[in-house]
């Protein structure tokens, strides 16, 4: 898009946008939301739904918002009244066939049907005496169930398979009145990134299996997150019920995800909700691991750690950079080997359609981060290291049997968990601590953007963050995730004066390349 | 000629010269009917002086817009960077027309001829006949008149000795009515679902694989050589009303009129001289209640209106209609219009590519009311929810086929509505709509 701008008006409000902008997106920044359905900005736009007709001063007929470009002085009227009465007209014609079953429908309460039809339909339909369409619900693949009846023929999960996931499996079949959305013979939407087309979906007729009948959307509470799936960092929205997570969904962000997750990312979500957790510290008192306080258990951590000697942490890489680096910090008057577990995957997931977006090999969303705190990532090494260290630490790590029997050769095992089965046979200290969904904190991903993200449920019991169990050894250490962010990032060069502050919701841009744009 | 009828002393064959003989078929037997003699003298000329030849004569576009032909090749890019196509639109499926099919089926190197004037005149080397799939003879005739083109020079690497490389692609198209859209027809060419393309880019700028086209009808590029071959003045002649309006045309009129069939005439020739005596008038004992004049798409005429009509677009336009494809559907009073505009709108619902919202659901919620209205269950507010639905159809979709649907209805509506309230007051009596 050129730098050049012009200047449109727009329901009354004179702005200037750069040349080539669709009156849609204009509108947008001028506050003004064009009803829509087939537009979205990540897919290309075949103006089929006409719900964003608008009128533009000196031009015959309405015209489609979403393909129409701002040209110079332009006037538009969203609101005009031909403007509302075309879309009152299209609203009508949408429902005429539509089962309107929304108590039944997962998508009633965030289903664009419904908000613009509360916004500007009519109260009583004039589509008297006849049957409504119907079609048999379809099974489309692993996740995704098609409710034809509801379908509104948007296109854009058409558009999606064949333009960004690029693998066109489906198609409109039939014409007129009679048509769907069909699935080529033979296929399945399977794709590694199908699950989009449930969110593209502006209304229920493309649903997620996994969340069918979970939850009314008004019952959801959203939370801002990022994805722990693999080091590509897509941001994320997780939706909690009653404190538990039901779903995870994509969160606009066009520099890292644009408005896409995989389904790898978006079925990463079960173990956040896990009933087997550690929920108070324990100490070994006379070979046995008693619960404790935290104040007791942090005057145990405290000696432990003040011995000295030769140390290894060994912490997952889906650890958050405060946790990385306050641990790591606490640790600081020991000899210390300080390691991070990065699973992976057998082979990158590209969205085609978008250059820079995968589910990469790299199955952990900061090892980019503990890279930068100065973790190593020889594993094996490090744990044969640990066999003969005088104090091991173990961060939200889980080890085979075999690698928790060589880290069982130490003299002192300190355990930061979250399940049970993090604990090692002869720990000294284990110490519940927070997951992702119920803490604040950020992740560096593989392009070094820095990313926050929030705390969505309560943690079990005593559970706290690690980088607070970390900084309550010492006396004047952080109180809070934001201070302890600040802390960490002082002490990497790339990251220095870094706070919550200058990440916002969208992360800080770091020194390596962002994802390319859309048409790159 | 009015095909199969001997031609009429009013009509004036140019087109249709050489309906009903099958020794123009060949590529000899069209030589020796003077064939050839355009593309030749076209091959002579620049592709300017082509096109100016072609805006001099006035030809405007005989598929339905009217839109000038030569204004429309000039619309080509003069550089040759990507390769340049012609589409000739021979789909011709507009309800009440035919009168393309007798172009093909008799004189098919008059189209070919046509074709590869035009082909020289915008730069292209490829031609592209996308003919109606249902057109099974013509297109086994067209087939071997490209065949015997190419064995006679008049197409292939090196027309005419010129050095122009000219191709002929025959397809065929498999039954939809939209593909006769000029944009649907290059998504159907390029073995796409054909639905109609937002405008712009425009066809000259983007079309056929995104590169530069120019569709034309086959009525439109057949009248190319005649043009070569007489002279734009000669062409503009043929004028009796407008001078907008030249040439001749073809009318297939069809419907009850005694003599149903195709007519070639001036441009501005009564509309009366057509019906009543070219055709032979109505059945004995009937007259005329409406006219369709320009296939089914356009607004119905009553037998007032077409009085004093002179067959031309503006004459046409200027009496509330259009010229269109000049597919003439004639009905005497026999004729129940509310089951007339039904069938229409039952076409137009069958045939939406199910794109834009208000044409999928409109066309067939049109066609669901006017059925109910003729099943004698109408309600009192019927009309004017017809109406409504046909303002929210007019000028809102990517193409006019919704426009389509609601024209003829409500324009049956304003000059018929005592045949809808007679219905509705149940005065008269249920027809039959399953047919």
């Amino acid at each position: 898009m050129s730098a050049e701008l012009v200047n449109v008006t727009i329901d009354g409000m004179t702005l200037a946008v750069p040349k080539g902008t669709s009156i849609i997106e204009a509108a947008k920044q001028a506050g003004i939301l064009v009803p829509h359905y087939c537009y979205h900005p990540s897919l290309p736009s075949p103006a089929v739904c006409r719900m964003c007709l608008v009128e533009v001063e000196k031009a015959p007929k309405l015209v489609p918002a979403c393909v129409t470009t701002v040209t110079e002085g332009q006037v538009v009227h969203t609101d005009s009244e031909p403007a509302r009465r075309a879309r009152t007209g299209v609203l009508e014609f949408l429902l005429i066939n539509h089962p309107l079953d929304c108590p039944i429908c997962d998508q009633a309460g965030e289903c664009e049907l419904q908000d613009y039809v509360f916004q500007e339909g009519q109260a009583a339909t004039r589509y008297s005496d006849y049957a409504k369409r119907y079609n048999p619900v379809e099974d489309f693949g692993p996740d995704v169930l098609y409710v034809a009846n509801r379908c509104i023929l948007c296109t854009r999960c058409v558009r999606f398979m064949e333009d960004v996931a690029q693998a066109p499996v489906l198609n409109v079949s039939e014409r007129g009145d009679r048509a769907y959305i069909g699935i080529d013979e033979g296929q399945l939407l399977d794709h590694p990134w199908a699950g989009n087309v449930v969110d593209l979906c502006p209304v229920g007729s493309l649903i997620s299996k996994d969340f069918l009948h979970k939850a009314r959307a008004w019952d959801l509470d959203k939370t801002a997150s990022v994805c722990t799936g693999c080091s590509q960092g897509c941001n994320i929205t997780i939706d909690t019920r009653d404190n538990t997570v039901v779903r995870l969904r994509p969160r606009p962000n066009l520099e890292v995800n644009r408005h896409f997750i995989c389904d790898t990312g978006r079925m990463n979500y079960r173990w956040m909700n896990r009933g087997d957790r550690l929920e108070a510290p324990l100490v070994r008192e006379s070979g046995k691991l008693t619960a404790t306080d935290w104040d007791q258990a942090l005057e145990r951590l405290g000696a432990l750690v003040g011995k000295g000697g030769n140390t290894v942490l060994l912490a997952s890489a889906g650890a958050s950079l405060e946790s990385l680096g306050m641990v790591r910090q606490m640790l600081a008057g020991t000899r210390l080997t300080a390691t991070v577990q990065i699973p992976t995957g057998a082979a990158e997931e590209p969205l085609q359609g978008i250059k820079g977006l995968a589910l990469r090999r790299e199955r952990a969303p900061n090892g980019e981060g503990a890279r930068l705190l100065g973790y190593d990532t020889d594993w094996g090494a490090a744990v044969k290291a640990a066999s003969s260290a005088d104090l091991v630490v173990l961060l939200d790590v889980n080890l085979t049997d075999a690698e928790a029997r060589l880290v069982g050769g130490a003299a002192m095992v300190v355990v930061l968990g979250t399940i049970q089965s993090q604990e090692v046979p002869n720990a000294a200290l284990v110490l519940p601590v927070t997951n992702v969904a119920e803490e604040n904190g950020a992740f560096v991903n593989r392009d070094q953007r820095v990313q926050r993200y929030q705390q969505a449920r309560t943690g079990p019991g005593m559970a706290r963050p690690a980088w607070w169990v970390a900084a309550a050894v010492g006396s004047s250490g952080p109180a809070t995730a934001s201070q302890a962010f600040e802390l960490v990032c002082s002490s990497i060069p790339a990251l220095a004066g870094l706070s919550y502050g200058d990440l916002g919701l969208l992360g800080r841009v770091g020194p390596r390349h962002a994802l390319a744009p859309l048409g790159a | 000629m009015g095909y199969p009828h001997p031609s009429h002393q009013k009509e004036h064959p140019v087109l249709s010269r050489h309906f009903g003989d099958a020794g123009a078929r060949t590529f000899d037997g069209w030589v020796k009917r003077g064939g050839y003699e355009g593309l030749k003298k076209a091959l002579g000329l620049t592709r300017d002086q082509v096109i100016d030849e072609i805006k001099a004569s006035g030809l405007r576009g005989r598929g339905g817009a009217g839109f000038p032909t030569g204004m429309k090749w000039s619309f080509m890019p003069r550089e040759v960077t990507k390769p340049h196509y012609l589409v000739c639109n021979a789909d011709e499926s507009e309800p009440g027309t035919f009168k393309d099919r007798e172009i093909i089926r008799w004189t098919p190197h008059q189209l070919i001829e046509g074709c590869a004037i035009a082909a020289h005149a915008i730069g292209a080397e490829r031609i592209y006949i996308y003919i109606r799939g249902e057109f099974t003879a013509e297109h086994k005739v067209l087939v071997a008149a490209v065949e015997d083109a190419y064995r006679n020079n008049a197409l292939g690497t090196n027309v005419f000795g010129s050095g122009r490389r000219i191709d002929v692609v025959v397809h065929r198209g498999a039954g939809a009515y939209i593909c006769g859209e000029e944009t649907a027809m290059m998504n159907s060419l390029e073995g796409k679902r054909g639905n109609p393309r937002i405008k712009p880019p425009f066809p000259a700028a983007a079309g056929l694989w995104a590169c530069p086209t120019t569709i034309n009808n086959v009525e439109t590029l057949a009248a190319a050589g005649p043009i070569m071959i007489r002279g734009a003045e000669w062409y503009k002649g043929l004028c009796l009303s407008s001078p907008k309006s030249t040439g001749t045309k073809l009318f297939s009129v069809c419907g009850h009129v005694q003599r149903p069939g195709n007519y070639e005439v001036v441009m501005g020739t009564p509309m009366r001289d057509l019906i009543f005596e070219m055709c032979g008038g109505m059945r004995p004992g009937r007259s005329l209640k409406a006219v369709i004049p320009g296939g089914s798409s356009v607004p119905i005429m009553t037998a007032a209106e077409i009085e004093d009509c002179p067959m031309d677009y503006e004459g046409i336009v200027a009496r509330g209609s259009m010229l269109g494809s000049g597919g003439m559907i004639v009905m005497d009073d026999s004729t129940d219009i509310v089951y007339q505009v039904m069938r229409l709108a039952r076409f137009y619902a069958h045939e939406s590519c199910a794109q834009c919202t208000q044409c999928r659901e409109g066309t067939a919620w049109t066609t669901k009311i006017l059925e109910r209205i003729l099943a004698g269950n109408g309600k009192p507010e019927d009309i004017g929810l017809l109406l409504d639905l046909a303002d929210n159809m007019t000028g809102k979709t990517i193409c006019v086929l919704s426009d389509s649907c609601a024209a003829p209805v409500v324009s049956a509506i304003k000059k018929f509505r005592g045949e809808f309230e007679a219905y509705l007051s149940r005065a008269r009596r249920p027809a039959m709509v399953s047919v």
